[in-house]
């Protein structure tokens, strides 16, 4: 029997965590990593009486990032209480937005190998983070820390349209570069500012209706979402296979042992019992504050993306990894200016060489030791001529450790190109002169030995020699 | 003393009769005397008390004395004090001392005016007798043998009984004006989003009401003045300035037109009470009122929605006590499940566990549709009748409620009795209309009142009617035998 062809379906529920300077319904702080619950007001911690008043920083955030998918903003929108109990939910409730959510029906371009693919944003809706339960150093018991209780979340819900693990992850890396580019989400994954829930289901090839889906929870790495994605690929297609069938459940990924398990059936047995928030008014949002919100839009990563490749001539590969984020957008674009050099090689040097140095040292592009300036009076030396490719990374390496401009390192390590010829006439003489056997081989043609003496003048020169003027009158001197 | 209006009082104060320290005793002395038998206080602040009195003569001395400045009140213990024990009438808040003030203790408090304490009410104002109460029943101060009303009980039961000058309230579905009316007092139930409902402990958020309890309009009016305006941190608080109350008392109310909604007077209503009734709108006549017959034809079907949308916002409401963060926790819980079932199960009384119950199954999956929703809809049916109503007249006026202050445990067994005798004010708050209970005669020696449901923001215009009347009447000045 051939064996069956299967079909993955992945849809993501990304929560990101948004960048506002208060709670989304208390004037609480949000900022990370204060003392246990010392960023809670009486409102984080529910108490008898206390109100929520939205808090429109938020709401601008939203409407950002639904202009910037190309979605509808909803005029009116309804926030809605979301019940269950546990012990780091304070009011019982989660104020969330369910029927009427405030961003719907938006897309994404992603790149998946050489293709382009548009995936569909379902939703977007504001709500409020719940606290985090302690289940370490109180032996035995929970410890509750309301902090994070009412931080702001854009849960950003996709339609089902990714066929495969790597689709997921570069469609979660383009949320991720866009969050960040809107500046309405630090980004920050391991503090849990933007994380994923996978839900994942397969279907026999060419079939149209849905398999059962598992939810994958709190996936906080790209890797994870990866690694989990295709666990759950692998587990329901073996499960299927072997007769059995896929139960609709929500489960745990467990990145030490890289497999997911599922949650204990208690938590997912909820009715939430979703109701309009008595205490809240609808959302109203107007044209004009759509309009005002527009005007603040950066240019965003397919506009940067496009113009690269129209301003600098870029390749679409290139100018897609330059406009990964803001930062190191911005970094190319400064770098170019600085040095008043070819964009291609800028473009070079910014995703080649600098981006492999910042990887070896595990930094980011804005904790990079050599600014763009630097950068760029590097590359102004290479298309001058003062120095080589090959010296530049010597030179690149200097300025990389010492902290000290191109100009400043080139000088002090002398390593000035020699481009005049009477200079370099002298030192082909002397080579040629000391190596006389080689010189009669060549001479009895075998040319190859050209590269020899090309070799022995560059070390006698410490890579100085200009190259191109070795060649020449070496040539010269050797046809004589 | 005692049984001066806070305008005599206020004047009293201003003139150098007394000190507020004075009164304040008074207040205290008579609270001591009266209210174990009424049961009518939870806690009374006799320090902070003092303090603010000697804190208001201050005021005065500097000349920087308004006209509730030094006059002493009390909340219904659902209002958040600061420092103060607020209970809710609850078990499962009765450790609770609440760290912050209610925007309408703090704006009573700015206005100058003294906390005596906290007055008893049904558990979290789910009741229309007062007996839900964790702390007991309060006793009605015209017979120790019938209910106050509720859920505002202790704060009707203490302003009749002269314990108070003025009382705070709050109405979800008649929680004010009933017991008023079984207490011979005027209470004032605003406009939805006149007054803060930040720091008053919610039962059902989109009808709950904060309002003024006293003996006269005019006293209400000044409590009124304190109380209402704009809160940012409600975000249901409506931003719009509010009038000058008292400045509107005394307009005329030749041709006043009022009308009278017939299903107030179908089948139930005691006769008695009918004819009350009558000769009240007789009276508004005289001063030049035109009457005539009206219908709010979607009345009867107030009851079963107010049932359905109450419960269903006090079962969401209710989950943050759970005994995890304050309030009342069993003793060494098994494991989660058994902290909140044994805490939520021990600390909450019958009446409001059965509301959870409702409203949690009203919201439950497959019931939304049929209970919820057709609530809501049935909500802006009755809010439509009112305004249709008020397209024809300026007020509409009725019994407050089907009868008289009722005995002690005669209902206790009948919910749906109880619920019954909200009959004709839980119109005002499905609509989110105001309305006001003033006294309008005794039924035996039970006193009675009269409802008068005005259009939104026409809490000045219902003050202004109630005045007058009370001009032209003596029933609001009666006082119950034993507490002169």
């Amino acid at each position: 029997m051939k064996e069956m062809e299967w079909e993955v379906v992945i849809g993501l529920e990304i929560h990101a965590q948004l960048a506002t300077r208060s709670k989304i319904f208390s004037g609480a702080s949000t900022a990370y990593g204060a003392a246990p619950n010392t960023q809670a007001c009486a409102i984080d911690l529910g108490l008898p009486g206390v109100l929520p008043v939205l808090n429109r920083e938020a709401v601008r955030m939203a409407i950002k990032l639904g202009l910037a998918i190309e979605a509808t903003i909803a005029r009116r929108s309804i926030f809605a209480r979301k019940n269950y109990f546990y012990p780091d939910l304070p009011k019982g409730y989660q104020i969330s937005q369910y029927e009427l959510p405030v961003v719907e029906k938006g897309r994404l371009r992603i790149l998946v190998g050489d293709g382009e693919r548009i995936i569909g944003v379902t939703r977007a809706h504001l709500e409020e983070d719940a606290g985090k339960s302690l289940h370490e150093d109180f032996h035995g018991l929970t410890g509750i820390d309301l902090n994070r209780a009412g931080t702001p979340l854009l849960e950003i819900v996709s339609e089902p349209d990714m066929r495969s693990a790597a689709e997921a992850v570069a469609y979660m890396k383009k949320l991720h570069a866009l969050v960040r580019y809107l500046e309405i989400c630090d980004g920050n994954m391991q503090e849990g500012s933007f994380r994923c829930d996978a839900n994942v289901s397969v279907r026999p090839k060419g079939e149209t209706s849905l398999g059962t889906r598992t939810e994958t929870k709190n996936l906080n790495s790209f890797r994870f979402v990866e690694k989990a994605i295709n666990y759950e690929i692998e587990r329901q297609i073996d499960l299927l296979e072997s007769g059995g069938t896929v139960a609709q459940e929500t489960r745990l990924y467990d990145s030490n042992k890289n497999e997911t398990r599922p949650m204990r059936s208690k938590e997912e047995a909820n009715d939430y019992r979703y109701f309009p928030d008595p205490d809240l008014l609808p959302l109203e949002i107007d044209e004009s504050l759509i309009e005002e919100v527009r005007r603040e839009l950066p240019e965003l990563p397919d506009e940067k993306s496009a113009r690269f490749q129209s301003q600098y001539g870029l390749s679409d590969y290139d100018a897609a990894t330059l406009t990964d984020s803001r930062e190191l957008a911005d970094f190319f674009e400064a770098t170019v200016t600085a040095a008043g050099a070819e964009p291609k090689l800028c473009a070079n040097w910014v995703m080649g060489d600098l981006a492999a140095a910042l990887n070896r040292f595990g930094l980011t592009i804005d904790q990079s030791p050599l600014n763009a300036e630097h950068l760029g009076g590097l590359l102004t030396r290479i298309e001058d001529n003062t120095i080589s490719g090959k010296i530049a990374k010597q030179v690149f390496n200097l300025m990389w450790d010492k902290r000290r401009p191109a100009d400043e390192v080139i000088e002090r390590q002398g390593l000035k190109q020699i481009t005049d010829s009477a200079a370099i006439e002298k030192i082909i003489d002397e080579v040629v002169a000391n190596n006389p056997a080689q010189l009669e081989q060549y001479c009895s043609g075998k040319e190859k030995l050209f590269g020899f003496f090309v070799g022995q003048v560059m070390r006698a020169t410490q890579g100085k020699a200009n190259p191109q003027e070795v060649n020449k009158l070496l040539k010269q001197k050797l046809t004589r | 003393m005692h049984n001066k209006t806070i305008t005599e009082l206020s004047a009293g104060l201003q003139a150098r009769e007394y000190s507020s320290l004075e009164l304040t005793e008074l207040f205290l002395s008579r609270i001591r005397r009266h209210s174990k038998q009424l049961n009518c206080f939870v806690t009374v602040t006799e320090e902070r008390a003092l303090a603010d009195a000697k804190v208001a003569d201050a005021a005065r001395s500097k000349g920087r004395a308004g006209p509730l400045t030094g006059i002493p009140l009390a909340h219904k213990d659902i209002f958040c004090t600061k420092g103060v024990k607020t209970s809710c009438g609850s078990k499962i808040l009765d450790n609770f001392v609440a760290p912050y003030d209610a925007t309408v203790a703090d704006r009573c408090r700015a206005a100058g005016m003294v906390l005596l304490g906290k007055l008893n009410m049904d558990e979290f104002a789910m009741g229309s007798s007062n007996e839900t109460s964790y702390y007991g029943p309060v006793r009605n101060p015209w017979d120790a043998d019938s209910v106050p009303g509720g859920s505002s009980g202790g704060s009707a039961a203490a302003v009749a009984a002269r314990l108070t000058p003025a009382a705070t309230g709050t109405d979800t579905g008649g929680s004010i004006r009933q017991p008023a009316s079984f207490c011979g007092i005027t209470g004032l139930k605003p406009t939805y989003g006149r007054v803060s409902r930040y720091g008053m402990i919610a039962f059902a958020s989109s009808l709950d009401q904060g309002g003024p309890m006293a003996r006269t309009a005019e006293d209400a009016a000044l409590v009124m003045q304190a109380m209402a305006g704009f809160d940012e941190k409600d975000s249901t608080s409506v931003d719009r300035s509010v009038p000058d109350y008292r400045a509107e008392l005394n307009n005329s109310i030749d041709g006043l037109k009022i009308g009278v909604p017939k299903e107030f007077f179908e089948e139930g209503l005691n006769e008695d009470i009918a004819a009350l009734i009558e000769s009240a709108i007789d009276q508004y006549r005289r001063l030049g009122a035109q009457v005539k017959p009206i219908s709010l034809p979607n009345m009867k079907l107030s009851v079963p929605a107010y049932y359905v949308v109450a419960p269903a916002e006090c079962s969401a409401n209710l989950s943050r006590y759970d005994g995890v963060r304050y309030g009342y926790r069993c003793e060494v819980p098994k494991d989660l499940a058994d902290l909140y079932s044994r805490s939520r199960g021990e600390g909450f009384g019958a009446e409001v566990k059965r509301r959870i119950l409702i409203g949690t199954y009203a919201l439950s999956a497959g019931y939304y549709d049929t209970y919820y929703l057709k609530a809501q809809k049935v909500r802006h049916l009755i809010s439509d009748d009112f305004k249709n109503a008020f397209e024809q007249v300026d007020v509409l006026v009725g019994p407050t409620a089907p009868s008289t202050a009722f005995g002690l445990g005669e209902k206790t067994d009948d919910p749906i009795a109880m619920y019954l005798s909200d009959i004709f004010t839980i119109g005002a708050n499905l609509a989110g209309v105001p309305a006001i209970s003033i006294p309008v005669g005794f039924v035996g020696d039970k006193p009675v009142g009269m409802q008068l449901i005005g259009n939104y923001f026409a809490e000045e215009r219902l003050l202004n009617w109630a005045h007058r009347y009370q001009q032209a009447t003596d029933w609001h000045t009666r006082m119950p035998e034993g507490f002169e």
